[in-house]
């Protein structure tokens, strides 16, 4: 049976679904990252779904519900890169993900999880003093 | 031979989880085949998940048949979806948004309707269900 790996990167969890879910892995998926955050103490999950070529009502709900659960175990979710055309059909079937944070890619969801929660000082980017910056 | 519709006819069983999977795999290859654009084949697949899931979960089982339209000029896929399960008393009601028997979202008969072009219900109590689906290039 597939298990989709979840990373863990100091107090972050990342996992990139790259199979066609089956119902069960999603639903493992789920109970999976529940289980880390708890293990963990992650602050921050984030769920990249560039590699989905369609997101239906079951893995919705499973997005859904990971979010919610996540956040009440003191965590935020982001869910990253979902495509254009998934997009588009997720609105038309009636999907809203309510509750679910998204951005457009992996390094705009690190960053919006950086801001959203107390991380310990994390050298990145463009720092006031450098001068060099771009 | 004449390219009669019925000569790429597909039949896939629905009795798991993983033929869910298969049956989208299917339905990308002929929509892909076809040349629907991308929007269009991800609406068709995301339509056939939701009703396969159905056929397994509410029909107990059943099977799906893929196969390629040609009408004059117009090319499509049509999908028919079919199960000896309870099948539906009140279709008004399945049709409804937010409408579940389950525990789902109740979101796989009405958004797959607005996902397609054509869309057909054929059920009894009793009588099983068969809900034929077809999504035409443009
Ligand atoms: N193949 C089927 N056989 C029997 N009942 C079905 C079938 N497909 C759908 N239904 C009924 O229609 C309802 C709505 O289906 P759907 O819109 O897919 O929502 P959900 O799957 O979330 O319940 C189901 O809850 C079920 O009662
Ligand atoms: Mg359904």
């Amino acid at each position: 049976m597939e298990r989709i790996p979840i990373l863990r990167i100091g107090e972050m969890l990342l996992v990139s679904i790259q199979v066609d879910l089956q119902d069960h892995t999603a639903l493992m998926l789920q109970d999976d990252l529940s289980n880390r955050i708890v293990e963990t103490g992650a602050k921050g999950v984030l769920i990249d779904i560039s590699a989905l070529e369609i997101v239906d009502s079951f893995i919705g709900r499973m997005i859904s519900t990971t979010a919610a659960v996540s956040r009440v175990l003191d965590a935020e979710t982001v869910v990253v890169g979902m495509q254009p055309a998934v997009a588009i059909t997720l609105v038309e079937l009636g999907l809203t993900l309510s509750g679910v944070r998204t951005a457009l890619d992996v390094d705009r969801g690190l960053r919006m999880l950086r801001d959203s929660v107390e991380f310990p000082v994390v050298e990145r980017g463009v720092t006031p003093d450098d001068g060099r910056a771009d | 031979m004449t390219d009669a519709p019925t000569d790429d006819q597909t039949v896939l069983p629905l009795k798991a989880d993983s033929d869910v999977v298969r049956v989208r795999q299917l339905v990308r290859d002929v929509a892909t085949a076809v040349r629907l654009s991308l929007v269009d084949q991800t609406k068709l697949v995301t339509a056939a998940s939701e009703l396969a899931r159905n056929t397994l979960v509410y029909g107990g089982g059943g099977e799906a048949r893929v196969r390629r339209l040609t009408q004059g000029t117009s090319v499509g896929v049509e999908v028919v979806f079919s199960d000896d399960g309870p099948g539906i008393a009140d279709t008004d009601l399945a049709l409804t948004d937010g409408w579940t028997s389950g525990n789902g979202l109740g979101l796989g008969l009405s958004g797959t309707r607005r996902l397609v072009d054509d869309f057909h219900l054929d059920t009894a109590p009793g009588a099983g269900t068969t809900v034929t689906i077809a999504k035409w290039r443009r």
